[in-house]
């Protein structure tokens, strides 16, 4: 992956100013720009427009991103978008295709099955035009993949979350506190694993990573309850005397608003209760939305400098509504440009309005805020008077 | 005005023998820095907690009499509602986050108290003021430095305004330099803001002369003292070298930083004008052994059994052949000096030599060469995320270099078998609870012996001289700071390394365990084994080691025998030595036992 490069101080600069706390684009934003971009993503298999979005998606994320640690995901989500189409590649040679080919690449032996898993055939003839269709399809997930991984690596989560109500917000705090778990749990992991070497075991393999499981788990439950016990003396879990009609009401409207969903999507699914289904339903999400609300006045919680929704936000998330729309109208208008046939194989072309369309998606990379330059993962620290008698460093 | 009040206050923890702490019936006055002291186990974190309310709401246990902060009853609120009066850091600063970033950790206490916005915006910049944190203000937490985690904790239970702040151990992970930034910080709280400030902390020599009042636990269940600090340090089982050499020079009242010690001692310089302290070192150029009595400049009532395991220890470790040794005055000087004068010259343990490492990006080490020899005792300071840890695990293997040379006993560590390695190179590593596995010691110590194909029972015949009086069935878990190192170190000696690595041996541990420590790697050493020690506990250092290596941003700035390294700088200079320039002394015991030499030799002739 490209790091954002040094020297970026050309007349993007003035496009975009330095990003700060206080013109931080809002995470939404960057979530909207994702989503819009893995819409188009599965509205095509073209393989050369979704090669173009998942570079379009890259450039932003290389341009914008920042040294914090979730911005590191990335990576990971591109790994696990090869595996993915890997994955499929093998699933459609191995368990055969649906598709009809001629063009035949190679017989593997096939398995004989019994009667009762007809149907299934493992082993058989492979393709082209089955592999090809099956490269379309792992290409497609993969482009979904690294579009949310994209948002993941732009946005960070735990900003994402203080942006929820504030009756939702002890949801938020559990979900951060899980993130945060999971990074724990495998450092200790790497450090007791390291520690058995220590004591002249190997410090691979099953067993090690058995025996220092209870020692792992009684670490995160310690840190646990320290972390509770810190979040408590800091006052998390105050609330707000609450008039005991307000409570009433807040457990009526929520309760009432979530049976009005429940029923209003059943109303919609059932072929009779079309007529009823929409407006139960809506009138379900106003209750739930009012007992939210109302609930969110138990909690005395404020909210420091939380992120505006200024106009960058609007271009970053409008960028990528246009994406998805413009995608969308032309998956209605030319559908086989963006379906490029397997049967006869066919090179696939780039459609040009389409390919211009997924370009807007780089509006992001100029006008979002540019985060500061990768700090140094070292600290660094006022110099002290530490350099003694040995060896004067004059560099 | 009072700010918090104890009322008979005593704490019992459910399945305890006895209440953990008992009679306790005081008051703090607003505006004090009191330092909380005692040995480790007394109930200091108890203490602590019963002002945050954390005892017993989140911690169990009974709590009879009252306690009283700022007028609440802690029986009545629950700490959430303690939190704007009241602000608590525990032992590890990295455990008592909740966000990510150190703008949003600060604004974080005042959110939850329902703040308005444009105050919390006032009071984050204040406060990253105040703690000289504002450069770091979008930094996520994790990539900070020990020093400024601890700095960004203290920080994020200011800004709701507490009128209390209640730290456990805030230095004792630091350097001396950013101890001395923590320090400063509170000082200028309890100063300009009127802060209340208690406080409980080990390592007395960085903090003691901070404190307004000291409260001494002096043993478990035993009533705390509260009152003057030099006073409450007449009496304190624990005490700073300044006191010690306070007592030692009977000034009263006792002196309680190094400028007072400088100005009240000067009697103590003159009568010392006549020794050197390098001269005392045996010719033999091997250092002598702890002295059979055990340490002289352990604290004066230590606990019973110390005393008994640290004479224990000296006979077992003792060495025999002693060589090049005079007249009676100048044995008794000998014994008093510590290894400091020539290091002895043995076979080399380990070499390193134009040693790299990289972590992630960054070069955790450069250029790095380092030599330690049989017998010989090295020290390796410098500040957190120097290169300290990195060096030492690079010696057992953990880490691959990524040039230079690494030879331990004549293997090369990270390509060598575990089980081949740990007969040359053992390490304690900062955290003992890491090398336990078992839920006994009686089970870890015959893992221990398996492990290293020792005669069964090595290991355990070494926890009983390390440890003595602990029962087989005995939960590791259930050990106390001190006692799990040591264990730990049993496990480690049972394969007989030559080469001892120690890091961060001191941390959490009181003057009594420190000093059975020293014990026995002093002993340890006398048997040839070569000792590296990480520290930021320059005491230790002064106390333990023939010489200091320095190191910063991964490279050696300063390499020599301690009485040269430790004297030129003034971080890392022992508190006798700061007291006692330009005479370069470092430890008590070494003045102490001069002294009585000279003493002897006045009677004598």
């Amino acid at each position: 992956m490209a790091e954002p490069a040094p020297d970026r101080h050309g007349p993007r600069r003035r496009l975009a100013p330095r990003a700060h706390r206080s013109n931080a684009l809002h995470p939404g934003a960057w979530w909207l720009w994702a989503l819009g971009l893995a819409t188009a993503a599965s509205r095509t298999t073209n393989p050369l427009l979704i090669g173009l979005l998942i570079g379009v998606a890259g450039y932003v994320v290389a341009a914008r991103r920042t040294s914090a640690p979730w911005a590191r995901s990335y990576g990971a989500f591109v790994k696990l978008a090869l595996v993915v189409i890997g994955i499929r590649l093998v699933f459609a040679t191995v368990l055969g295709s649906p598709i009809p080919g001629t063009h035949l690449i190679v017989t593997l032996p096939e398995v004989p099955l019994p009667d009762w898993a007809q149907g299934v055939r493992i082993g058989g003839r492979v393709t082209a035009e089955g592999v090809v269709f099956a490269l379309y399809d792992g290409v497609r997930l993969a482009g979904l993949l690294i579009c949310v991984g994209a948002a993941n690596a732009l946005a960070s989560p735990a900003r994402l979350l203080k942006s929820l109500p504030g009756a939702l917000y002890e949801v938020g705090v559990a979900v951060v506190v899980a993130m945060t778990f999971a990074p724990n749990l495998i450092a200790d992991v790497q450090r007791l694993r390291a520690a058995r070497r220590l004591r002249g075991r190997p410090d691979s393999g099953v067993r090690g990573l058995l025996q220092v499981g209870m020692p792992v788990l009684e670490g995160a439950l310690e840190r646990s309850v320290a972390l509770a016990a810190a979040m408590d003396a800091r006052g998390f879990g105050r609330t707000a005397a609450v008039p005991a009609r307000v409570r009433r009401t807040t457990a009526v409207l929520t309760l009432g608003g979530l049976m009005g969903v429940c029923a209003g999507t059943y109303g919609l699914l059932t072929a009779e209760g079309t007529t009823y289904g929409l407006p139960v339903l809506g009138a379900g999400l106003g209750a739930a939305l009012g007992g939210l609300w109302l609930g969110g006045r138990r909690s005395v919680r404020t909210r420091y400098r939380p992120d505006r929704w200024g106009a960058r936000a609007w271009l970053v998330a409008g960028s990528g509504a246009a994406v998805a729309g413009l995608m969308i109208a032309a998956s209605s208008s030319a559908p086989e440009a963006l379906h490029p046939g397997v049967v006869p194989l066919i090179a696939p072309a780039l459609p040009l309005l389409p390919a211009a369309a997924v370009l807007i998606g780089l509006l992001p990379a100029f006008v979002a805020p540019v985060p500061p330059p990768a700090e140094a993962p070292v600290p660094a620290r006022p110099a002290k008077p530490l350099r003694l008698n040995a060896k004067e460093k004059t560099s | 005005m009072t700010m918090i009040r104890f009322e008979d206050v005593s704490v019992r923890y459910e399945g305890a023998a006895g209440p953990t702490i008992r009679g306790v019936d005081l008051a703090v006055p607003e505006g004090e820095l009191v330092l909380l002291v005692g040995p480790s186990g007394v109930g200091k974190s108890t203490l602590l907690g019963t002002v945050s309310g954390l005892v017993p709401h989140f911690t169990g246990g009974t709590l009879r009499g009252r306690v009283t902060v700022a007028g609440r009853d802690t029986r009545t609120h629950k700490p959430r509602e303690l939190a704007d009066v009241v602000g608590t850091v525990g032992q590890d600063p990295l455990a008592h986050f909740v966000t990510d970033t150190v703008e949003d950790e600060l604004a974080y206490g005042m959110e939850s108290l329902g703040l308005a916005p444009d105050v919390m915006r006032r009071r984050v910049e204040e406060t990253l003021d105040l703690l000289g944190l504002a450069d770091l203000r979008d930094r996520p937490i994790t990539t900070l430095s020990g020093g400024q985690q601890q700095r960004v904790a203290i920080g994020s239970v200011l800004t709701p305004h507490p009128r209390v702040l209640v730290l456990d151990e805030p230095t004792s992970a630091l350097d001396p330099a950013a101890a001395e930034e923590v320090l400063a910080v509170l000082q200028r709280l309890v100063h300009d803001l009127g802060t209340t400030v208690l406080m409980a902390e080990h390592r007395l020599e960085r903090v003691v002369q901070y404190a307004d009042q000291v409260l001494l636990l002096a043993a478990p269940g035993e009533p705390p003292l509260l009152g003057d600090p030099a006073e409450v340090m007449a009496v304190s089982p624990v005490y700073p070298p300044v006191v010690d050499l306070g007592r030692l020079a009977g000034v009263t009242p006792l002196p309680l930083t190094v400028r007072d010690a400088r100005r009240r001692t000067g009697g103590l310089r003159e009568r010392l004008a006549g020794v050197v302290p390098g001269e005392a070192a045996p010719e033999g150029g091997r250092s002598p052994e702890a002295p059979g009595g055990g340490r002289p400049g352990a604290p004066k009532p230590p606990p019973a059994e110390a005393v008994a395991a640290a004479t224990g220890h000296a006979s077992r470790w003792r060495r025999i052949g002693r060589k090049g040794r005079g007249g009676g005055a100048e044995v008794a000087a000998s014994n008093a000096v510590k290894p400091t004068g020539a290091a002895p010259v043995g076979a080399p343990a380990a070499r390193v030599g134009g040693l790299a490492v990289l972590r992630g990006r960054v070069e955790a080490l450069r250029r790095v060469d380092f030599d330690v020899s049989a017998g010989e005792t090295v020290a390796l300071m410098g500040r957190n995320g120097a290169g300290k840890s990195t060096l030492l695990s690079t010696l057992v293997g953990l880490l691959a270099p990524a040039s230079g040379t690494v030879r331990v006993g004549g293997a090369v560590p990270h390509r060598t078998a575990p089980r081949e390695l740990i007969r040359h190179v053992g390490l304690v590593p900062q955290e003992p609870r890491d090398l336990l596995y078992a839920d006994t010691v009686a089970a870890e110590c015959a893992a221990a012996d398996g492990d290293a194909d020792a005669a069964p029972g090595t290991c355990r015949a070494l926890v009983a001289e390390l440890l003595p009086g602990i029962a087989d069935d005995t939960h590791p878990r259930d050990l106390s700071e001190g006692q799990r190192l040591a264990l730990a170190l049993a496990i480690v000696l049972a394969a007989r390394p030559p080469l001892l690595l120690l890091d961060e041996p001191t941390r959490g541990l009181d003057y009594a365990a420190k000093a059975r420590l020293v014990t026995i790697l002093r002993g340890l050493a006398a048997e040839d084994h070569a000792i590296v020690l990480a520290t930021h506990d320059v005491e230790l250092a002064a106390e333990l080691a023939h010489r200091v290596v320095i190191l910063a941003e991964g490279e050696v700035v300063a390499d020599g025998p301690t009485a040269d390294v430790v004297v030129a700088s003034p971080s890392f200079a022992p508190q006798v030595t700061k007291i006692l320039a330009p005479q370069r002394w470092l430890t008590v015991t070494q003045v102490r036992q001069a002294l009585r030499a000279a003493e002897e030799e006045g009677e004598a002739p």
